[in-house]
């Protein structure tokens, strides 16, 4: 089976972290700095690479995180092991 | 108030249907500090009149954050602070030993022991559970050995206890590269015996307990202690070894960065 395409990933992830955190989909966008947008810390960033990795079955170590804070920086970061 | 109840600044214990449950509770993180330490130190002196009643211990958290953060990394920073080097180092050697000797009896508890993990288990929270002999964990729950990022080694018995329970090679990949691992891969490893979902570790937990409860506790003990050696050599060996690295400057500057550190993102590496 193909590997969906960077905008379909990314598509999923900002419905994933909308849903998550409860916030409106239509306030995120891919360049958002997701712990501003979100409003979360480093723990609930763990926990959002924790559902992340659930959802696309996929095992993401948190150092490929570092520096990352953008919804489109994470979703090349998920590409890549997809 | 007696033995077989307890409720503590960090932690408190009970006996339900059998078991005792050991339920860890200091905001932020359950983080290992000089309190938790007096506290688990009198759970331990404590558990052979609790062994009585019982035939389980559950250690579980009840914080949201998750099972433990580790060590309390804030108060071994500003203890330092306020000594000298050589003190600062002779009081590090003494809370690793002390918190060895809690583990140690926690390992070798003829009970059988189960880890109720959720969210972040990390460091020190990662060795407590470690001492466990069944490890249940929340979906949601993460591991990690963060130490090599301060210069360190873990220091509550973890290499020795990870050697004992996992291949060399995994040992290697969790340590030296300090990351996170979700729970999907805790299982694939052979660290955690059962996922529970969100938010039902405990529940699971207190039904395995209720099963071990049905065998006679003394062949339990015997078949625990015949698959279950305590590596007492390479435990001291590992305070020796973190003694070591803990006196360069350099994990004093890893330390005040951590302690520091007001950003979003101190848990990330």
């Amino acid at each position: 089976m193909a590997a969906p395409t960077i905008d379909h990933t990314l598509d999923e992830i900002l419905n994933l972290a909308a849903s998550h955190f409860k916030v409106p989909r239509e306030k995120l966008t891919p360049d958002d700095d997701f712990f501003k947008t979100l409003g979360i810390d480093s723990l609930q960033a763990l926990d959002l690479l924790t559902r992340l990795e659930q959802h696309f079955r996929i095992e993401l170590p948190d150092y490929e995180l570092q520096g990352v804070s953008d919804f489109r920086t994470l979703a090349s970061r998920i590409q890549a092991r997809l | 108030m007696n033995d077989l109840n307890f409720q503590g600044q960090t932690l408190s214990w009970q006996i339900v249907n059998g078991a005792i449950e050991l339920a860890l509770h200091r905001e932020a993180c359950n983080e290992i500090g000089s309190v938790t330490l007096e506290e688990l130190e009198a759970f331990v002196s404590a558990l052979p009149a609790l062994a009585n009643d019982a035939h389980a211990l559950i250690i579980h958290s009840t914080l949201k954050a998750g099972f433990s953060a580790g060590a309390d990394l804030r108060e071994l920073f500003q203890r330092a602070q306020e000594m000298d080097k050589a003190a600062a180092l002779r009081g590090v050697r003494s809370f690793l030993e002390r918190i060895h000797s809690v583990m140690n009896a926690l390992d070798a508890s003829p009970l059988t022991t189960i880890a109720a993990v959720h969210g972040v288990t990390f460091g020190g929270g990662f060795e407590l559970a470690l001492v466990c002999d069944i490890i249940i964990a929340d979906r949601m729950a993460r591991f990690c050995f963060p130490e090599l990022r301060l210069g360190l080694i873990p220091g509550f018995g973890g290499i020795p206890r990870l050697k004992r329970d996992l291949g060399n090679a995994v040992v290697r990949d969790l340590l030296l590269t300090g990351r996170s691992f979700n729970v999907m891969k805790a299982q694939q490893i052979g660290l955690v015996s059962q996922i529970a979902a969100e938010g039902e570790a405990l529940r699971v937990a207190r039904a395995t307990a209720s099963q071990v409860g049905k065998f006679d506790k003394r062949t339990a003990a015997a078949a625990k202690e015949f698959v279950k050696p305590i590596p007492y050599a390479e435990l001291k060996q590992e305070i020796d070894i973190f003694c070591d690295l803990y006196s360069r400057p350099a994990v004093e500057e890893g330390l005040r960065k951590f302690v520091e550190n007001e950003g979003v993102q101190p848990y990330l590496p």
